[in-house]
């Protein structure tokens, strides 16, 4: 009664069949997918450097080991996990050093956050803003990152209560430090994995302080030592760097908390809509505060705005994606993504931030980013 | 009843004692060769001291391609200058214009410069040069000799230019408009 209906054939025959590649020990993408970092330097000194993440092309949350940002003060160590050890002395009962292995004994956790540099978006001060997603909020990633918390290791060496800041250092060639609160530890992880695997030598192999929402600087990679102490040593990268200029001359100083943000990365700067009609807008927020409450978009320069669909998980300090269906009908016009966190801080526009921080604080700058979409579908930045 | 006191007593001890007894107790000497920073008020300053006479020498060999002859900047950064200029539209932020503590400099010298071969220079150079650092931006005079005890008692010109953090200063206008 019944036959088995055989499958159809292929639309073009292409003759027998090509045996694929064989299995392989660790995968690569396929060579036809180029998104790439963006390296950027200020300096003659590339080992002082940054590069950034191709936000453009990222999809979902998790940003590829291989794309995540990198900001080096003094290159990337080669560091053989053997022979690394982490240091916890000051003000404890009992200095300890651990090797990895004895890390990797501890309890551990994992979580999906973000980081990124306190400099992102540094261009976004100026008159003449990035011209894509990846120049402009490149300097931000999102990882699943698996570790100690830092309450526990600072519990095992008996912490004392005088001990109000914690010093954290890197085994880099500059041994770059930062001052942190202690208070903070209850939420800081010591992190030796990245989205499944070691981490990365750029991100901090074999261990990196990972500090929720924080700016990136404070995470400290290839981390080695941690002080306890009763204040902030300030550093050269807590007091000439990292520190925001305002108006009247005197500059903020440990200004950890990144403020919530957002980028529209499809369609975004460098890209191009490529006919009238139907187009799903997308992009990244996050906030250092917590999760994110609510993104809206507006497709016509800021006159009217729509709450954007928020991809779950939505989770505390991580990238948010949100989708919003878009018909363009052909003519000219300006996007725009908003974003408000679970605290109800809603992303400032670029002359609200300005207003209160002046032109050069260089770094924090969570402003509204805005695209222009021309008639022929070419997407630019907007000058300010 | 003995038994219930004595397992109190455990939990007790456990509370204050290390949990998983990992890691091992390092030896003074591992600690002090990892325990480098200096705090501002110059706890753990090596002996040694330098004056800006010293120090040029070192600058000019060292120092100058990358921050200029008189530290005005070359292929790097400028770390003398630009007093007076924060308030301006292009503030120039240097050693003497806006560090806050004269012992950054030194601990940052020593760990960090010359940038290709960090931790090359003796605690005397690391004196000296930062004595010629701040001598350049006008703080200390060419013959004042910097040590462990006169460096933290160098006033920098931006001493008091820090505040703390007082966000959320934005993202609020919009708060008290009800949420869609």
């Amino acid at each position: 009664m019944t036959s088995c209906r055989k499958t159809p054939p292929p639309a073009v025959e292409e003759g027998p069949s090509r045996l694929g590649k064989p299995v392989s020990a660790y995968g690569e993408r396929s060579p036809l997918e180029k998104p790439a970092r963006a390296p950027r330097s200020s300096t003659k000194t590339q080992e002082a450097a940054s590069s950034t993440t191709p936000l453009q092309e990222q999809t979902g949350i998790l940003t590829p080991s291989s794309l995540h940002f990198e900001r080096h003060h003094a290159g990337v160590p080669q560091i053989h996990p053997e022979r690394h050890r982490l240091l916890i002395h000051g003000m404890v009962d009992r200095p300890l050093a651990f090797t990895m292995e004895e890390i990797r004994r501890l309890p551990s956790i994992s979580r999906i956050l973000f980081i990124e540099c306190a400099g992102n978006g540094g261009a976004e001060w100026g008159p003449k803003p990035a011209p894509d997603a990846q120049r402009s909020h490149g300097l931000a990633s999102c990882s699943e990152w698996t570790g100690v918390p830092l309450k526990l290791l600072l519990e095992e060496a008996g912490i004392q209560p005088r001990a109000t800041w914690l010093l954290a250092e890197g085994a880099d060639a500059c041994r770059m430090q930062r001052s942190i609160p202690a208070g903070a530890a209850e939420s800081i992880l010591i992190a030796y994995g990245q989205n499944g695997e070691a981490l990365r030598p750029e991100q901090g192999y074999p261990l990196r302080l990972v500090a929720p929402g924080w700016e990136g600087n404070v995470c400290v990679k290839w981390l080695h030592r941690i002080k306890a102490f009763d204040r902030p040593h300030m550093t050269k990268d807590e007091t000439s760097k990292y520190t925001d200029l305002m108006p009247d001359g005197t500059a903020r100083q440990f200004t950890f908390l990144l403020d919530a943000k957002s980028v529209i990365t499809r369609p975004s700067g460098g890209q191009k809509v490529a006919a009238p009609g139907f187009h799903e807008i997308t992009g990244l927020a996050w906030s250092g505060r917590g999760r994110i409450e609510r993104v809206e978009v507006s497709t016509d320069g800021g006159r009217n705005w729509r709450n954007a669909v928020l991809d779950e998980p939505r989770l505390p300090q991580a990238f948010t994606r949100f989708h919003m269906p878009w018909t363009w009908g052909g003519r000219e016009t300006i996007l725009l993504s908003r974003a408000t966190d679970q605290t109800g801080y809603v992303q400032p526009a670029r002359e609200e931030l300005v207003a209160v921080r002046g032109l050069n604080s260089l770094y924090h700058n969570n402003a509204v980013k805005a695209w222009r979409i021309a008639a022929d579908g070419s997407v630019t930045h907007v000058e300010g | 009843m003995w038994r219930v006191s004595l397992l109190w007593m455990a939990a007790a001890l456990a509370a204050q004692g290390p949990r998983y007894g990992l890691g091992r107790a390092p030896s003074p000497e591992e600690v002090r060769a990892l325990d480098i920073t200096i705090p501002p008020d110059g706890t753990g300053l090596h002996p040694g001291s330098g004056s800006a006479v010293q120090g040029r020498e070192i600058y000019e060999r060292r120092c100058a391609r990358c921050h200029g002859n008189k530290g005005e900047g070359g292929d790097n950064e400028a770390i003398a200058g630009g007093q007076g200029s924060l308030k301006t539209p292009k503030p120039l932020k240097t050693v003497g214009s806006y560090w806050p503590h004269a012992t950054t400099l030194w601990d940052y010298i020593r760990r960090a410069m010359p940038f290709k071969e960090p931790g090359l220079l003796t605690p005397d150079q690391a004196y000296a040069v930062s004595a010629y650092v701040l001598y350049l931006n006008g703080i200390i005079g060419d013959t004042d000799r910097l040590d462990a005890s006169t460096l933290p008692k160098v006033r920098m010109p931006n001493r008091e230019g820090f505040v703390p953090d007082p966000r959320p200063d934005t993202g609020k206008a919009r708060r008290k408009r009800a949420p869609q």
